[in-house]
Order: C-alpha cells, then structure tokens, then sequence
C-alpha cells in the first residue's frame, strides 16, 4: 500500500476517534484543524496528493462522524459558536458532490422533528445559496464517466431534482423557503447558467467538457412539470448569450442535444414556449430536428396533431423555426401536408373536439404562409386534393364554427396554392376567431415587431394637418355666402338627419284578405312589399279574419320567395306565418306540420316550417297574451315556462312604485305574475305528433336520416323546444314517451348537432313531464337514457354534448332526490 | 372672421331631438295653430281642430284654458290675434291682456276633400271672438262668400283698423275686407286669361318705404302674385311652382320669401325693389307635399311642415337644412313659432309637439 495513504488514513482515523470520544473542546478545534489542512485554503496546507487522497476516500466518512456528533451539548462545548462555524466549514468548502450527497443522507435520515435535522436544513439553504450547487454541477462536467461515477450521478441527479420534494417531506410545515419548488428551481437555473459559463471558458482554453449531466438536469426538472421556472431563467439569458456567439450556440445545442429522450418532449415544449420567436428558437435549439429522431417527432408531431394547448404564437415559433433554415425547410413542407390531411379528413372532423380543428387550421394557415410558392406549387395537386375533400366535408358539417373553419382554411389556401386563378370567396360573419385567422394567413413581418407596429400609427397623427387646411378653408366658404347679414347663424349645428328617408307610398292593404290578394297576385312590387309589412299587424289585429283564411295565408307564405330586394324579407314572413299559426293553431300547425315531409320543398323551406312551429308554440304558451290573464283562476306562478317577456316600461313603472311605496307587512312574497291557460296545452298534438311520423321514411328530395342531417339536428331541437313548451298539460306525458323513443333511436348519431339537439330534448322531457308520471310510465326509457346520458357525459368529443349531457344528468338527479322521500315511507 | 368655428370632424351630428312636450286632448287633427300672450304676459297657445272646435293652451300647465266652439264642427284652418282687439268691441275693463281671436273656418273640412265635401256653404263664416277675462264668446262674424283652402290674412292698418284678405266669391277673386265695418274696400281679380285657378294662399303686409299695402297670393297653378292692394292690379307674378302653391312665408327684413307646394321642392324667391319677384332657387326635399311654412320671428330659421309627417327646419339664411323632426305620425298640417323661439306643431294624429330648437339669443 501506498505509505502516503496509510499515513493519511491513520491521520484521519485518529481524527475521527477524537471527534467521537472526547468532551475537550480545544482538543475537538485543534483536530478538525488539522484536519482542514487536507481542504486546502489554510497556512499549513497538506501536499496536493494527499488532499485528493482525502476528499476521495475520507471525506465522506468525516462529514457522517461530524454529523453524527451534531448536538447542543457538542457545539456547547466552545463559546461563540466558533465549534460550529467550523463544523459548517467542512460541509461548505470540501468537494460539493460529497458534502451534498451527505447532507441529503442526514437530512432523510434524521428524526423527523429535531434539532439536527433543523440544523441541517439550515446548511442546506446556506449550501445554496453559498452557490455550492454550480459546484456539484461543475465537478460532473469534467468527468469522464465511469461505470461507477454513473451510479453515483444518476443519484446526483435525482437528489439534485427532487430536493424540493424531499425537503418537503421532511420539514412538513417547517420547510425554508429556499426549498420551494418556485425559488429552488430558478436558483438551479441560475446554476446551470454558471457552470455553462464555465464550461465555455474552458473549452476556450481547449479542454474538453462534458456537458450531459447539465442535459439530464435539465431534462428532469422538466419532466418533473418544472419547465416555466427553470427554463425562464434560462432561456432569456441564452437568448442573449448566444447571439452572434457561435460558441455558445454550440453550448446551447449541445445541452438540449444531451437531453435523454425520455425527457426530450417536456424540455423542447418549455423551449418553444419560453421562446419569443422562431429565431431565438432557432439559435437555442440548431437543427436539432435533423439530427434526433425523438425531437423531430416531438416537433412535428406530437406538438401538432397529439395536443393542442399550445397558444397561437408558439405555433408560429414551432413552425417558423422549422422554415428558418433550408435543412428544415423539408420537414415544414412534410407537416403542412399531414396537415391537410389531417384537416381533410372526415372522420377527424367528426370526431376531434372544435379545439382541436381549430389549432391544425391556424397551423396550417401559418405552414402556408411560412411556405414559398415554388415549394408550394412542387406539391400542389396533393396539397390541393386532401384540402378539397376538407372543405367538402367542413361544408357539410352541420356546425357553423366547422364550416367557417372550411370556409377561412379553402379562402387563404386556395389563393396561396392558386394564385393566379380567380379567389375563391366564402361569405361568413366575422367573428375574433376569423381575424385571427386571417391575420394568421399574412406573411410573417421579418423583423422584430414592436418596431413595426409603431409605424401604421405615424400617417394618421400625420394626416391632421391635412384636415386642418381644409378646416380653415372652410369658414371662408361659408362667409361668402353671407351677404349683408349683421346676424351670424354660423351656431347652428345641424342634428342628424340620417333618419330622413323617402316615406312609402300609402299603398298599404288594409285588411287581411287584400294582403293575400297583393302577395298572391300582385305584380306592383311597392303593393306586395307593403302587404308583407303590413301582415303580420293585420292578423294580430283581425284573428277573426285571419282565421277564414289562415290555410291559404300559410300556404301562400311558405312558397313567398323574395322577389325584390325587401330588407329583411325573412323575418318579416317569419313573422307573419308565426302570426298566422298563431291565429288558428290546429289547422296551421297541422298543414305546416305536414308540410314538413311534404315532397316539393327546399331545406330552407323545411327549417323555416320546424323554426315557424317552435315559434308559435312558444308565442302560445307565453303567460298572459292577449292580456286577458288576469282573471282567470289562481294557476300557480311556477306553472308557466319563464321567458314571459315583460315590456321595459312596464319594469321601470313597478320598480318606481316599489321605491316609493312602503309597506308595513308583506303579503305573498312573489308576486304573481300573469297566471292563465297554457294555450298552447290544446293544440300541442298537432305541432308535435306528425313531425315525429315520418323521420326514417326519406323520400326522393328528402332523407332526414342520410344527408340531410342538419334538418334532423333542426327537428330535434324543435321537438326539444315544443315539448318543453308544453309543460303542466296534459298531453306532455305521451309526447314525453315518444319523444324519449325518438331519441333512442338516433342516441348513436355522428352528427354534434343533432346530439346536442336530443340531449336539449331529454333534458326537456324531464322538465316537462311531471316526475310522478316520469315513474309511473316511461321507467325503462329513463333507466336507458341514463345509461346513455352518462356514456355521452363521459366520452363524446364534442364539449357541448358532454356539457348538455351533464345537465341532464343532474335533472334525472333531482327527480330522484324529489321521489325518494315519497317513495321511502 | 370664423376662426372659432370648431374643425368639422369635430362637430360630430347630435342625435335628432325630442318634442319640449307634447299637447294631446284636441281629439281631431289639428290645421291651424296660433301663438299669443295671455294673462300676465304668459304663453298661450290656440289649435284649431278638424271638428270645429278651438283649444286655448295654457303654455305653463300644457293643459287646455279653454275651448271655443263657434263653427258648427266644420273644420278650422286659420287662427289670428288682433292687437288692441278689446278696444274696439269692449271698451271697458282695464285689462285687456287677452284678445279677441279671430277664426276663420272654411267650408270643407280637411283639405283635399273639400271640394266634394256636403258641408259646402253652411258655415261659411269667420268668428271674431272676444277672450278678454276669459270670456268666450264669439263677438261678431264676417261671412265668407268662397267655399276653398285658402287662409285669410290679416294686416293692422291703424290702431283699431284692420284690413283682412279672404277668398272672395269669384273662384280666383281674393276680396279684401276693412275690419271691423266689414266693408269690401277693393276684389282683387286677375286678367281675364290668366287663368291662375283659386288663390291658396295670402299674405298682407306694408313695407316700411311705402305706404300702400301689398298682397302676396299663391295660386293654384303654383304662380306667386303681388298684388297692389290699393291700385287693384298685380305688380309682379312668377311661377314658382308646378303644383298648387300650399303655403308662403315672407321675411319682411330681407324682402325675401319662402313658398311650398304640393310638389317636392321648397321655392325661395325675393321681392326686388318691392315690386318685382324673382326666383332665388328652390330646395330639393324628400317627399313631397309642403302644408305650411313659418319663419321664426328673429328670422333665423324657417320650419316647414310636411304631409311626410315630418316637420323640416332650415337655416333661413342659407336653407341649409337643420333638423328633421319625425315625431308625428300623420300629415303635419300646420306650424307656428312664438316670440321666444318655440315651435309648435299641430298634425292629423291629433296631438301638438312644442320643440325647442336653437333658442334665440
């Protein structure tokens, strides 16, 4: 053996039995002196091979005999503390790795609530922040690793990660808020930073560094869900030490190149996201994707098509950094085909939450822009199928978000793909998500943008002059004009006349019959436009008169097409047929109703019959029409359906009189409102009945179970609405049944909207039908809606079924909690 | 000079204004409005409605005063105070704030059915009533001998000397009338083949430089003539219409006048020398059909009342259009302006809108 060895070994031996034994405290000082002398720093150091030889072999067994004698008594054992500064040295100022490691041991060893394990948090947090952890850090870098030192780093590693954990689970209560996941992790940032430096300073002075156990920090604390504090540390920092240094941009490629591959998604998703651009990113990362398969998947796949949470900017950084550099150029052109494919499909748009549609359109959007037009013309026709058959099948789509998505995507990637053909143009309302998507579409300004934006504003400051000049030209103008006048009128300023328009000319019908006589016959477009104002005022007015004709009226008013330019031709024949079924509800219904799957009629015709019947069903049911409600007998406020419409004035006279008016004893508490017969409780049947007759029998125009799906969602919600309508009458509980039946038999259907619309029609069915008879009739279909009710709360794609779905849930909830106390006696 | 007026973008268009108030309970449409000072020199406000009755408003409680009916239900269409009124037909009592009205009822009832109307002849006549003390009873009659539209017009020649313009018995005869002796002093008949058709309108007025009267007439035909009331011959005539000539307005100060018609232009004239007319230009409006026309007193701004249902107010000076006042929700048949600036109108859906538009300073 080595004598140097043994000499420090029987040195350290010594040592250590004085340490444990003796009560002396000059004895205990004077010991681990000398024993300092193998730490360097002090007068009398020891050789340099007997130091390694120490820190390599005894330190370790030092630190866990000084921890071991840690008590009040020990440290009593010398006034001022001088015992334990000196103790804490050995802790501070030998190898980091070791002292670390030990420290963590004592710590998760130490009884839970104790002096020493207070003690040794408290080294801890001065271990920290004393920076000692750059030093655990830095002494891994410059290893080679051996099968032994990986052992010892992989447990490195997992102490250094999870010390906020095992703090945590020590301390309980008692932790220091250095230990807090939020200040612990921004401090390691702050770490690894350091020892970046360092590395790059020595790799100035041509020494070979290592820098993976850096890498495997990193990728850990991101795995552990630590990216925003860690990586906000860093990445600002990087962003400006690697502009323009091609060194440190190697560092920096190299550190997110090391990252295992298991850690790769979380660390290159806190990358993209704490990255402000494409070309940060692009210095940060290299060409990363060319070079690891894992990070190419991740970035062009798992963050485009497996989630969708990522904000618009971090896709157009994702994305832009894959158009930065001609390397990557392929694999943006690869994405922006998957995408299209993706987006083309149908089953996705059936099945992927609106979300997630809407996050691959904006990607799509952004690809087209990012993209060249050569690029874009190689690929043209596929690129150009799989988008065809999207807007095909979006515009399909019986939601109108979905075919907006179809219009916006078809809009911008046609005239990318096709410049030079004629635009295609879709007429949709715009709404944020249209801007946005829009301005997605714009190609991308170079430069930064802050700088940029600050130009638009300039021209218009700048154009006030202009409107000066012509201001002071102005009064001139008008001083011309006076003559002699000693009065100037110059003060008076115009009101707005915009209102001022051509008044019509008086050839209003003024009986029903005439109107029907000028809508029918009537080739004097002024006389037919005046009779269609006029209706609807005139059927209110006249329900005698109407009623002789309310079958021609309808008949007439379902086939009325616009023939001129009337400004709101549709709700005005909207209007006037409700008035109408309104006016004689069981022979109108019942024609309108078989109207419906009548032969010769276009969907819109269709829609506007089920739209017409819920309208005038809800008109019929409303509390108090025609005013002569309140004589009738006590029906209690709560029977009637809310949505009474109340006319302002009426509100601001009651809530006057209520201010002003004192009252000594209340009476009933809730005044009530205008109680009477739900009209529509008569005549429910034939709004309902024979809308439900045929829906699975398609004619040769007409197949409500094949395309014509949005009529069906249009049906449901209709037979939703009508028999929520008829709440409290009597026949509620047959339709209740055969509307539940209906549902069962659509329960499967791939359409959203017609989901939505037979959830909204259980959840009516609940309302409506009383609970007792709920019980009593329909057991079995309750049972199988709730079974279905719940798969759909749970699995369906679309948020707002899972939503409706919930809601009904919880009606069928209620009815329980209302029954049991019944039933229980 | 105009260096105060604000920057034109800035002068952003307020929102069309509101009525002051509105008067109801005339319970017919109402064609003729008249401002007048009352009691203690508060505001007073006479309408005169469709069936015959006139409705004395009190301006302070918005509440009828008082309600004359002296005309048999046939329709009112002209409403006028005479100044020192009392002093001829009531010589006694000290106060003498409130004046005899005079109210002229022609035959028809409402204007484009007049002509066929069966009331044709039976009440024929203008009231002269006494108010004074708010009394209300009709103090003498001047009987008419013409069944038309047109409104009477009444000039002050002496203190207690009228001189009053009404149709006369010939179709196009307009009949001048000394008040009170009721004696005809001069008809007033145009060429033989001018063919002028009915007068429909009239305004006496003497011009500060000369002492004879004169008489601006529209006529059917949509001519304008002044007439020299004296010498009994037509100074000057223009055709400023198509349609017949519905209502006019003067401005005294400027010698300058406005007139409407049927048709849908406002017609601006002046009176060069006194003597001649002369077209200035006319004024494009948005429908046609023009019932009465009114200049304020300070001559600032003229309101025109429309069978638009519409009420119309102008910059006088330069006919830049002010304001459209869409209020009422029938013919307006008739407007007035009170001394202190307020605009009443009176229209077929039976009630009276009093507006506040730029208020004289």
């Amino acid at each position: 053996m080595d004598p140097m060895a043994s000499a420090v070994r029987l040195a350290v031996q010594e040592a250590v039995r004085i340490l444990s034994s003796s009560e002396d405290g000059g004895h205990i000082i004077s010991t681990l002196r000398s024993l300092r002398r193998y730490l360097g720093e002090t007068q009398t150091q020891a050789p340099p091979e007997e130091q390694e030889e120490f820190s390599r072999t005894h330190f370790s067994t030092v630190l866990r005999c000084l921890v071991g004698k840690l008590s009040p008594d020990w440290l009593g054992l010398m006034p001022d503390g001088q015992l334990e500064e000196l103790w804490a040295s050995f802790f501070l100022e030998g190898p980091a790795d070791q002292a670390f490691l030990v420290l963590m041991e004592s710590i998760e060893g130490a009884a839970s609530p104790s002096f020493r394990l207070m003690k040794m948090a408290w080294l801890l947090a001065r271990f920290l922040s004393a920076g000692r952890m750059a030093a655990v850090m830095e002494g891994q870098c410059g290893q080679q690793a051996g099968p032994a030192s990986r052992l010892l780093q992989e447990t490195l590693l997992t102490r250094v990660v999870s010390l906020p954990d095992r703090l945590g689970n020590r301390l309980q209560r008692e932790t220091l808020a250095a230990f807090f996941p939020q200040n612990y992790f921004p401090l390691l940032g702050e770490e690894v930073l350091r020892v970046l430096h360092v590395v790059v300073d020595s790799l100035r002075g041509g020494l070979d560094c290592s820098i993976s156990f850096l890498s495997q920090v990193l990728g850990k604390a991101c795995v552990h869900g630590r990216q925003k504090e860690i990586l906000g540390v860093l990445v600002p920092r990087l962003t400006v030490l690697t502009q323009g240094n091609c060194l440190w941009q190697r560092v920096c490629w190299r550190l997110v190149e090391c990252v295992p591959d298991r850690a790769m998604e979380a660390v290159l998703k806190g990358l993209v996201e704490a990255a402000p651009g494409p070309d940060v990113l692009s210095r940060l990362l290299g060409n990363l994707v060319t070079k690891s398969k894992k990070a190419q998947f991740v970035m062009t796949q798992k963050l485009l098509f497996l989630q969708y949470s990522c904000p618009t900017p971090v896709l157009q950084s994702l994305l832009g950094y894959l158009a930065m550099d001609s390397q990557r150029r392929p694999l943006l052109m690869q994405v922006l085909k998957e995408l299209l494919e993706t987006w083309g499909s149908s089953s996705a748009i059936r099945h992927a939450p609106l979300e997630q549609q809407c996050y691959i359109s904006k990607a799509a959007l952004i690809c087209l822009a990012q993209l060249g037009e050569a690029e874009l013309r190689a690929s043209r026709d596929e690129l150009l199928a799989s988008l065809m058959e999207g807007v095909k099948s979006r515009l399909d789509s019986s939601l109108p978000p979905v075919r907006r998505l179809g219009m916006i995507v078809a809009e911008v990637a046609s005239a990318r793909l096709h410049p030079e053909g004629p635009p295609l143009k879709f007429q949709y309302e715009e709404d944020e998500l249209t801007r946005e998507m829009l301005a997605l579409a714009a190609p991308q300004p170079a430069a930064d943008g802050p700088s940029e934006a600050g130009l638009p504003v300039a021209p218009v400051s700048g154009e006030s002059p202009d409107q000066e000049t012509v201001d002071g030209g102005c009064p001139q103008a008008g001083h011309e004009g006076s003559d002699s006048e000693l009065d100037s009128d110059d003060e008076l300023i115009p009101y707005d006349m915009s209102g001022d328009r051509e008044q019509r000319s008086s050839k209003t019908p003024a009986y029903v019959r005439d109107c029907l006589e000028a809508l029918t016959a009537s080739e004097d477009w002024e006389r037919w436009e005046a009779a269609l104002r006029a209706l609807e005022g005139l059927v209110l007015k006249s329900p005698a008169a109407t009623c002789e004709v309310s079958l021609e009226l309808a008949k007439v008013l379902l086939h009325l097409e616009e023939k001129t330019a009337v400004a709101g031709f549709e709700g005005l024949r909207q209007r006037a047929l409700v008035a109408v079924t309104v006016a004689d509800p069981a022979r109108v219904a019942e024609y309108l109703a078989a109207q419906f799957y009548a032969l010769n009629y276009s969907l819109r015709q269709r829609m506007d019959i089920l739209d017409v019947l819920a309208l005038a069903a809800q008109e019929l049911s409303r509390p108090g029409r025609l005013g002569r409600a309140a004589q009738r007998g006590p029906l209690g406020p709560g029977s009637q359906p809310s949505g009474a419409v109340i006319p302002d004035w009426q509100v601001v006279v009651e809530e006057r009189v209520r201010r002003k008016t004192r009252r000594f004893c209340k009476g009933s508490v809730g005044r009530a409102t205008a109680a009477g017969p739900n009209e529509f409780s008569a005549v429910a049947g034939y709004f309902f009945f024979p809308l439900l007759q045929r829906f699975d029998r398609p004619v040769v125009t007409f197949d409500l179970l094949g395309d014509d799906q949005l009529v069906l969602g249009r049906l449901a919600h209709t037979l939703g609405a009508l028999m929520y309508l008829a709440v409290n009458t009597a026949v509620a509980v047959p339709m209740g049944k055969a509307l539940l039946e209906f549902v069962w038999a659509l329960r499967f259907h791939g359409d959203t909207y017609v989901r939505r619309g037979l959830l909204s029609a259980v959840s009516s069915v609940l309302l409506s039908v009383p609970a007792e008879r709920l019980l009593v009739d329909l057991p079995d279909e309750l049972l199988e809606a709730r079974s279905w009710l719940a798969d759909v709360a749970e699995q369906d794609v679309d948020e707002d079924c899972r939503l409706l779905a919930v809601k009904a849930l919880l009606l069928l909830e209620k009815l329980r909690d209302r029954l049991l106390p019944l039933s229980s006696p | 000079m105009g260096t105060a007026r604000p920057p034109l973008c800035e002068r952003m268009a307020a929102p069309a204004p509101d009525p002051q108030f509105v008067l109801r309970g005339a319970h017919s449409a109402v064609h003729a409005l008249h401002f007048c000072d009352g009691a203690q020199g508060l505001p007073l406000l006479l309408s005169g409605s469709l069936h015959g009755l006139v409705h004395v408003w009190s301006l302070q409680t918005r509440r009828p005063l008082a309600t004359l009916d002296g005309h048999g239900g046939q329709c009112v269409t002209w409403l006028h105070t005479l100044p020192w009124g009392p002093q001829l037909l009531r010589s006694r009592g000290p106060s003498r704030e409130w004046s005899p009205a005079v109210l002229w009822p022609p035959p028809g009832g409402s204007r484009p059915a007049a002509s066929c109307s069966g009331s044709q002849g039976r009440d024929l006549k203008l009231c002269l009533w006494d108010l004074e003390e708010g009394r209300n009873a009709v103090v003498d009659t001047v009987c008419l001998e013409s069944v038309g539209f047109c409104r009477a017009s009444v000039l002050a020649e002496a203190p207690r000397r009228w001189m009053l313009a009404v149709p006369g018995r010939g179709s196009d005869e307009v009949q001048v009338v000394e008040l009170p002796s009721k004696t005809s002093v001069s008809c007033l008949k145009p060429a033989a083949g001018a063919r002028l058709g009915m007068p429909m309108c009239l305004q006496l007025w003497q011009a500060e430089s000369s002492p004879r009267p004169l008489l601006l007439a529209g006529y059917e035909d949509g001519s304008l003539a002044l007439w020299d009331v004296s010498a009994r011959k037509v100074c000057s005539r223009v055709a400023c219409h198509s349609e017949p000539v519905m209502g006019l307005a003067l401005d005294p100060r400027r010698a300058r006048g406005v007139s409407g018609s049927a048709e849908k232009a406002l017609a601006v004239w002046s009176l060069e020398g006194q003597q001649a007319l002369q077209v200035c230009g006319t004024h494009e409006l948005t429908n046609p059909g023009i019932a009465d026309l009114k200049i304020r007193p300070d001559s600032k701004i003229l309101a025109t009342a429309g069978w638009d249902h519409r009420v119309r107010v102008f910059q006088w000076r330069t006919m830049r259009p002010l304001a459209v006042l869409a209020f009422h929700s029938a013919t307006v048949h008739c407007v007035a302006f009170d001394a202190a600036g307020l605009l009443a109108a009176g229209s077929g859906d039976q009630r009276i809108s009093v507006w506040s538009l730029y208020p004289p300073t």
